[in-house]
């Protein structure tokens, strides 16, 4: 990165089935926080990048980069205003442009959003709707849905590397057990091993309680240049790198569905980028959108062996106070996903996490974060390091 | 609605009915759907059209309980290997205790689903035990 960048504001609306909040109220709720946060004026703001993935089918929106922009008090100073898509990574390729954007030194200072508003559609149909982040033409279509599509992965990680079921439904358990301390979370309980596995199959070998739900929410996050970053907070967490790439957008296409590609290189890249190792994060947002995603990714990241992922999480190694904390904010699974929000999401948790002040659910002199979030079945993926 | 939805399914005819792809004749690989550019070998590639034999092997499956359309559930969802190295993924009619990796299935031609009650039904390849 040509510049340093610097986070020094963050917000987020509560996760869930919101349903006295429109598309407008949340992104709103979210930048303001972000703004107060930040304690800069919205003049010092000279662009926006706002993750959605998709409000032309769930609120039959588009423009609504202008719309957040808008409704911020934003439209009126006349600054750009972009919306930003890639399914469940909408929000991090958001900040990953927002970064560009600072680094490159065309703008100081810069908001990175996300928002869904999933609720205003009958919940039947949202389910299709995420299947369009797959192949609609040659997946959707012969009824692959996304659990069926991340099943498949985990039937094949089950019968390469022995991971079982038990495995699986521990990372469910740990995730709501963080989230019991994270006030955004729409899941705020704990579940046991049994409930997970007693909840009825989605798709084989996935049970309901593998599975995020589709959520309501937005989020946003200030960046600016790092050299300005100390004129505004005490506490300015770095972006160490930011790193995306693609893969295909169908399953199918892979040489081998147990390893996502996208993940692999992302990670490669912003390791190298941020000149340390797997072993030196402290604490990880992983993108947990099914229960085999977060084994799948913890390995393809570097934090343990292919293979090892299910045996490391039965282990505890990925609890608070384990080798490497992951999703201390209860992830995708227990926070809720709304697409577009879910990758600016886990910036506002790693920045907490970073600045010490994340209460009961805090991770031990965090220093290093790193954030993971995925589109489709891993056709985006993007990696970001944080650090104070 | 209907007349979009009509275009759709008939412009991919060809591959959606007779499992018709393409094949790189620079690299050997093939590619279903079809695609006009080989990601091996991209400007070099030449690219020619190809019909599968329609025989192949389950390499992965899962058993869809909770479906997102009006589909019928239980049904079986597998990634299947063509014989001719390219994969793809469809729906394997066959039961639940019949279904297993390295299953040999074969091509045949089934309704995917119809467009409302008064809309077109489009046809397409599922699979069967061979």
């Amino acid at each position: 990165m040509k510049r340093k960048v610097a986070v020094i504001g963050v917000g987020c609306t509560k996760f869930g089935e919101i349903w006295e909040k429109s598309l407008r109220d949340l992104a709103v709720e979210a930048g303001m926080k972000a703004i107060e946060d930040a304690a800069i004026s919205g003049e010092e703001i000279k662009a926006l990048y706002g993750g959605n993935m998709s409000a032309g089918m769930f609120i039959e929106q588009e423009h609504v980069g202008v719309l957040i922009a808008d409704y911020s008090g934003l439209a009126s100073l006349h600054i750009p205003a972009v919306r930003v898509e890639a399914a469940c990574a909408s929000g991090s390729v958001a900040f990953h442009l927002a970064c560009l954007a600072v680094s490159s030194g065309m703008y100081d200072i810069v908001i990175a959003a996300g928002v869904e508003k999933v609720t205003d559609v009958d919940a039947s149909r949202v389910e299709d709707m995420l299947a369009s982040s797959v192949d609609r033409e040659w997946e959707a279509i012969y009824g692959a849905t996304l659990p069926a599509l991340y099943a498949q992965i985990a039937m094949e990680h089950m019968k390469k590397y022995g991971t079982t079921e038990e495995q699986l439904a521990r990372v469910a358990v740990k995730n709501h057990a963080n989230a019991v301390h994270n006030e955004i979370a729409q899941y705020r309980r704990e579940i046991s091993e049994e409930s997970v596995l007693r909840s009825p199959i989605v798709a084989s070998p996935l049970h309901v309680l593998d599975c995020s739900t589709p959520a309501d929410g937005a989020a946003a996050v200030v960046i600016c240049d790092a050299s300005m970053a100390r004129k505004y907070t005490d506490t300015p967490v770095y972006v160490a790198a930011s790193a995306q790439a693609t893969d295909t957008i169908a399953l199918h296409d892979r040489h081998d569905i147990t390893t996502m590609l996208s993940t692999a290189t992302a990670a490669r890249k912003a390791f190298r980028t941020a000149g340390i190792e797997p072993s030196d994060v402290d604490v990880a947002e992983v993108h947990d959108i099914y229960t085999i995603s977060e084994i799948v990714s913890i390995e393809d990241i570097g934090f343990f062996k292919k293979g090892e992922g299910g045996t490391a999480t039965e282990e505890g190694a990925t609890e608070i106070g384990g080798e490497i904390a992951v999703n201390p904010s209860g992830g995708l699974k227990a926070c809720g996903n709304p697409p577009g929000a879910t990758g600016i999401r886990q910036i506002v948790e790693l920045v907490t996490q970073l600045r010490g002040e994340a209460g009961k659910r805090q991770v031990p002199d965090a220093e290093i974060g790193l954030a993971h979030n995925m589109g489709g079945t891993g056709g985006t993926a993007v990696v970001h390091i944080l650090a104070v | 609605m209907a007349m979009k939805v009509s275009a759709k399914f008939w412009r991919e005819q060809d591959a959606r009915y007779n499992l018709e792809g393409t094949r790189c004749l620079n690299c050997g690989s093939y590619f279903f759907p079809p695609r006009s550019v080989c990601p091996r070998c991209r400007r070099k590639g030449k690219i020619e059209r190809y019909r599968f034999s329609g025989t192949g092997r389950v390499l992965t499956y899962s058993v869809v309980h909770q479906p997102n359309a009006c589909l019928r559930s239980p049904y079986i969802i597998a990634i299947i290997e063509l014989d001719e190295g390219v994969k793809v993924l469809s729906e394997v009619i066959c039961g639940e205790d019949e279904i297993k990796t390295d299953l040999r299935v074969k091509a045949v031609f089934r309704k995917l689903g119809e467009d409302g009650e008064k809309g077109i039904i489009y046809y397409g390849t599922k699979f069967v035990p061979a």
